[in-house]
């Protein structure tokens, strides 16, 4: 029996779509119920980030009881940043006894990237540990070889980074998420398809589900800044200047119209198994996108 | 060697305020070597203070010394008289040497001149680097001679994360990713496959976060 509605999908052969929303400051959660309720039944599921960017804010975990509360199909992001073992370990146990199945599991961006940049990071594991961690809780046991009274069941998810300009480390890091029992991967921003396919045809030799990253970009501005600023995005100057080139007021549209095509590409060429679509901020267009791009 | 810098002039300024005679005592290992607190430090230290106390009308008394080790109870008794005349010590070594002084001398003040700032080493004249944490169960044999440990920002034992970019990391783009760098270390060596394994989980108690640690030698012990 499939662990969650989203593995049931996973392993159904479709064409699988994600997003994701990103919890507020502060304790008025009303944008992200409209984002989840405009966007929780376009998608096969629905992430929620964990302090992304190392900026406080509400919980994942907060935000993903929102998502089953509003009938949604939850993806719990964890980074091992903020969290020591124990607090993970406890952390997934709730999630699960809340209907929450689905973890992505994250190493999390440094502290120095984020608002709180004199906090002490934790990273008592890696993400690699964190998977197989996963997997020891639902064989019965704590991380300190303790029986549980009830033994969680996830669908469990890792991160991978296709276009990195040193793949090699990179690549023996995702054979350690597969062998710890990642079951699909949500790649970091694709723009060009070229090193998706590179990776894909690396990938297919291992069981597991790829669902290229898509961050929409509202302007060459913002293009440059996550290149400058969030770790681990690599915009192309192309896709920059094709940004630059959008007249005044249509940066937003211009960067739909890349990331519908770049989706639509994927899909029609069959290079992975699926989609993960990042708004960063602007979830209100992902049913735009979702449309344009046929899903 | 245990790396050191001086701490800001005012903050020593703010230390020293309510004593008269002050002994500011340098340490001749370590923090002589990242020229934080040696002899040298010492006599540039005190000419700065004294200057700024006769400027700022006070009559401070400032004495000078220096011992080869501070974190050794006979190096620190050679200067037991110089350091029961002062009101306070203003200690230039780390932070096990202003702890030697206080344990050894408890009616005595003991103040921090410098901040221990890592265990490393200089890769050029005026460049320390941080190499070793102490974490106490060492994996170097693991990772091709290269600690993820003190190197790696997240400490991470698997591999990179997904920041690293042009073999840089993600908090400072003028650090190498100790991961690229374990990866082209162990390329050289042949010794890729050594990569391959889960690293086991870390067992945090032998660092620090399992409390100071202690370590008894019986075969040595009088």
């Amino acid at each position: 029996m499939a662990k969650s509605l989203f593995e049931e999908k996973l392993n159904s052969g479709k064409f699988i779509v994600t997003a994701e929303v990103g919890p507020q400051k502060g304790v008025d959660c009303s944008e992200m119920i409209h984002h989840i309720k405009l966007l929780k039944d376009k998608v096969d599921a629905l992430n929620v980030t964990d302090h992304q960017s190392s900026v406080m804010r509400f919980p994942s975990l907060g935000g993903c009881l929102l998502v089953k509360e509003l009938g949604g199909e939850p993806i719990l992001q964890v980074t091992c940043r903020d969290r020591n073992r124990l607090a993970l370990e406890a952390d997934l146990l709730l999630a699960y006894s809340r209907g929450i199945c689905n973890v992505l599991c994250l190493t999390g961006d440094s502290v120095d990237v984020g608002d709180h940049k004199e906090a002490k990071p934790v990273f008592d594991l890696d993400s690699v540990q964190l998977l197989r961690m996963i997997r020891t809780l639902e064989s019965g046991k704590d991380m300190g070889g303790n029986d549980l009274k009830g033994a969680p069941q996830f669908c469990i998810g890792a991160s991978v980074h296709p276009a990195a300009d040193r793949i090699e480390p990179q690549l023996v890091k995702f054979e350690k998420k597969v062998a710890a029992g990642a079951q699909f991967f949500q790649t970091q921003g694709i723009y060009e398809l070229d090193s998706l396919r590179r990776f894909m045809q690396y990938a297919s030799q291992f069981d597991v589900k790829i669902l290229a990253g898509i961050i929409v970009m509202a302007s060459a501005r913002m293009a440059q800044y996550m290149n400058e600023n969030v770790p681990g995005v690599i915009v192309p100057q192309s896709v920059i200047d094709e940004l630059a080139s959008a007249e005044k007021g249509k940066g937003l549209q211009k960067g739909i119209e890349i990331a519908v095509r770049t989706i639509k590409a994927i899909k029609e060429q069959n290079l992975c198994h699926g989609v993960h679509i990042m708004a960063v901020g602007r979830e209100s267009v992902v049913p735009e996108i979702i449309e344009a791009a046929g899903l | 060697m245990i790396k050191a810098q001086q701490k800001p002039i005012a903050e020593i300024k703010a230390l020293i305020a309510p004593y008269h005679r002050i002994l500011i005592l340098g340490c001749g290992t370590c923090v002589t070597i990242s020229f934080a607190g040696g002899e040298k430090e010492v006599g540039l230290l005190a000419s700065s203070l004294r200057i700024a106390s006769a400027m700022e009308g006070q009559d401070k008394i400032f004495a000078e010394a220096t011992v080869q080790r501070q974190c050794e109870w006979e190096f620190i008794d050679a200067v037991a008289e110089q350091i029961q005349q002062a009101d306070a010590v203003l200690s230039l070594a780390c932070g096990i040497g202003v702890q030697a002084l206080a344990e050894r001398y408890p009616d005595k003040v003991v103040l921090p001149g410098v901040n221990t700032t890592f265990l490393g080493m200089a890769v050029e004249h005026g460049v320390l680097v941080e190499r070793c944490r102490a974490c106490g169960d060492c994996i170097l044999g693991l990772t091709g001679g290269v600690c993820p440990i003190a190197r790696c920002a997240k400490n991470l034992l698997n591999g990179p994360c997904g920041g690293s970019q042009n073999g840089k990391c993600e908090v400072n783009p003028e650090l190498d990713c100790a991961w690229q760098l374990i990866y082209d270390r162990l390329a050289r060596l042949g010794q890729l496959d050594r990569l391959a394994a889960l690293m086991p989980y870390k067992d945090w108690s032998k660092d620090y976060d399992g409390g100071p640690r202690k370590i008894v030698r019986e075969d040595l012990r009088l």
